[in-house]
């Protein structure tokens, strides 16, 4: 029986998939041919969604934009047996965007049966729990310091040290807690792991529970992902049925280890560790001074872990190959691979893993192609909502979290949106302040208030009213903010305000009627 | 479809204590009681503050910290327009404020005749795809003014 692949992807979704799956079953019925429909993730060529991949004796072939009105065309070319028709694209594998990239975290996404225990084995899958087991905790936090792996959700905090201090506390319960609150635009690495992989994940779970000594892991997920909540919840239903989750997981010594997956409530504060651990217990998500840490004072009072998607879902990997392996890529203090999230105004979006170093340039002009409108770029934000703006000037800057940070930007989650020249750098200035006043959660009065401020000044200097003294109270208001919030939303929110005042200083410079008439 | 069946204090006892054995129940619980009813009545409130052993001031605030946890009844489809960075590099502002005032509406607002609500939302993950939104539960990418109308015909037919 030919193996037919569609992602369960949202994005794929977004773009037909669940149309395309059915129109191939309805084709290969009326023409009585078996065909077995996998549901794998995202490859992560998200431009060539839904991207239908047939399973042939040379490898997978693939098909880009399928139309559910393509079907039958499809069948006609005899797509089955990787026939040629206009939406081929060859061997997947082959193909450049894929060829090029270093796959480490997402090794099997888009490759496997996303909700296959099997598969997942076949391809590696709990083996790097089987050597934490073997080795125990210590070695495995070892492990996990020597890959040199740092949080991948913004702060870049390395990830064995979080690991260590939770394993030194002394506590009657510990949690790990997985942040899945990827709030950032541009950004859907956490989303396409969960969808694609989701085994991966809750092995990093285990492995992290066992190395800390707790028994209970959470994963706070965003409410905007209804298709991670079913595909991630499955899987932890079958991993659990499978006896990798339970009173005694697969290949332990009486290790006990649960997981429970809990929906968040649309506030993108909640992305900050702390006022995620508030939601989680059941409270309004305001952000908590710290210290006392979480890895000391967590979830409940109680010693906790919280860490990114990708951090935890990269630990088997790491525990599979050794930490050396994982640290032999990247550069400087920034080790191993990042995912790229190539979003926005850019012809060939999608997820590419490489190692630390690649240059704006590299990654917007060669790998994404530039702008999807054809037009010249003006600049890309970089790390979400609180990331720079960073003009085509600063192209030359690699990838790398000490690089970022000294020309006044940061790598985040490592989403990458892409604007052309028809951006109007005020106005996203404007919205930038106007999101931090939306999501504030209000504790401290700099963000709080601040934000509010900062649009209305942004909205004197675009109706061109007394502009060179509402830009030096805008810096004003931009310093308030960086040195008086308590967390990084109203601390990091000044940077794309102040990166678009510094690069694109023309865009606050245009004459009130014109602004006045957007 | 996101309207839910009419108020009922029983059910939502039901609905309340069947997470009272999770640890840090109240999340889980308003969404299970925004599921059954389409939005969170404020009736609801005494009813979770008593069962959790907190004041109503509190729960007051939890439910209306949250974007998700509408009190007022939508209407019955609801279309979130995806508001963040990457779907406004492709226009998703101006589009979503055309079709706003095509139906006459403001953002969170119903139709008059009931048939959809407009939300903005930050970023679906379909950033590859913008600009984005989610229709009742289906997600759309590359959306554009005519997929729009479409919406809105199909809302008002069903
Ligand atoms: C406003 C705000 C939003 C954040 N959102 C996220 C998020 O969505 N996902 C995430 O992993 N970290 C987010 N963070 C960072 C977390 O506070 C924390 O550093 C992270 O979860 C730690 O995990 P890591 O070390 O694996 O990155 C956010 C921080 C702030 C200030
Ligand atoms: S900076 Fe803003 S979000 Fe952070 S604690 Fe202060 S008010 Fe809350
Ligand atoms: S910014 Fe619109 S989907 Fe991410």
């Amino acid at each position: 029986m030919t193996k037919v692949y569609v992602p369960l992807d949202f994005a794929a979704q977004a773009m037909g998939a669940e149309r395309v799956v059915a129109a191939i079953e309805k084709e290969a019925a009326l023409r009585g041919v078996n065909v077995q429909i996998v549901r794998n993730g995202s490859r992560g060529l998200l431009w060539l969604e839904p991207l239908v991949e047939v399973e042939t004796t040379e490898g997978r072939v693939g098909y880009g934009n399928v139309k559910p009105s393509d079907v039958p065309a499809l069948f006609d070319a005899g797509f089955l047996f990787g026939g040629a028709h206009s939406s081929s694209i060859g061997k997947v594998e082959e193909h450049p965007y894929w060829k090029r990239q270093k796959r480490i975290t997402f090794k099997r996404c888009g490759v496997i049966d996303a909700l296959s225990l099997d598969e997942y084995i076949a391809h590696g899958g709990f083996r790097g729990l089987a050597r934490a087991f073997a080795i125990g905790p210590e070695k495995t936090i070892e492990e996990i310091a020597t890959s040199g792996l740092r949080g991948r959700g913004g702060a870049g905090f390395p990830v064995g040290i979080k690991w260590k201090t939770v394993h030194d506390c002394k506590a009657d319960r510990k949690y790990v807690v997985v942040n899945a609150d990827e709030g950032d635009s541009g950004t859907f690495a956490d989303r396409m792991i969960m969808e694609g992989d989701p085994f991966s994940l809750i092995e990093g779970m285990i492995i992290c529970g066992h190395a800390i000594g707790a028994d209970k892991g959470y994963v706070y997920l965003r409410v905007e992902y209804p298709q991670t909540a079913k595909v991630l919840g499955k899987a932890v239903e079958l991993a659990r049925a499978a006896g990798w989750l339970g009173p005694k997981v697969n290949g332990s010594n009486d290790f006990a280890f649960d997981v429970e997956v809990r929906i968040a409530a649309g506030a993108y504060v909640c992305g900050e560790e702390t006022s995620l651990l508030e939601s989680l217990e059941g409270k309004r998500g305001i952000v908590r001074a710290k210290p006392p840490f979480p890895a000391f004072e967590g979830l409940f009072g109680k010693p906790t872990v919280v860490n990114n998607v990708l951090s935890i879902a990269t630990a088997p990997m790491i525990l599979e190959d050794g930490g050396a392996a994982y640290a032999s890529y990247g550069m400087d203090r920034s080790r191993g691979t990042i995912p790229l999230q190539i979003a926005g105004n850019v012809k060939f979006g999608g997820l590419f893993e490489a190692p630390f170093g690649l240059k704006l340039s590299e990654i917007v002009n060669d790998i994404g192609g530039g702008t999807l409108s054809g037009r010249p770029v003006k600049a890309v934000q970089v790390g979400g909502p609180l990331g720079a703006y960073v003009p085509v000037s600063l192209f030359d800057t690699p990838f790398d979290y000490e690089a970022y940070t000294k020309v006044d930007s940061l790598i985040g989650h490592g989403g990458l949106v892409v604007f052309d020249d028809t951006v109007d750098m005020s106005w996203m200035a404007r919205f930038g302040m106007e999101f931090c006043a939306v999501e504030s959660c209000g504790k401290c009065t700099p963000c709080r208030i601040g934000s509010t401020r900062g649009v209305e000044t942004i909205d004197k200097i675009r109706a061109g009213e007394n502009v060179a003294s509402n830009i030096d109270l805008l810096k004003d208001l931009c310093n308030t903010m960086k040195f008086g919030s308590l967390c990084a939303l109203g601390g990091f929110a000044p940077y794309p305000v102040e990166s678009a005042l510094r690069h694109f200083p023309e865009d606050f410079q245009k004459p009130a009627l014109e602004a006045a008439a957007e | 479809m996101s309207a839910g069946v009419p108020w009922d204090a029983a059910r939502a006892q039901e609905i309340i204590s069947a997470h009272l054995g999770l640890e840090g129940p109240a999340l889980p619980i308003l969404h299970a009681v925004k599921k059954e009813f389409g939005y969170v009545p404020e009736a609801a409130v005494p009813l979770i503050a008593d069962a959790l052993n907190v004041s109503r001031a509190e729960m007051h605030g939890v439910v209306t910290f949250y974007h998700e946890f509408n009190r007022e009844p939508h209407g019955r489809h609801v279309l979130k327009i995806c508001r963040a960075e990457a779907c406004q590099s492709l226009g998703a502002e101006k589009l979503a404020r055309d079709f706003l005032a095509q139906l006459k509406i403001e953002w969170g607002q119903t139709t008059p005749d009931g048939a959809l609500t407009v939300e903005p939302i930050y970023c679906l993950g379909l950033c590859a795809h913008s600009p984005s939104a989610l229709y009742d539960d289906e997600p759309m990418g590359w959306v554009d003014a005519e997929r729009l109308n479409e919406i809105a015909a199909e809302a008002q037919n069903k």
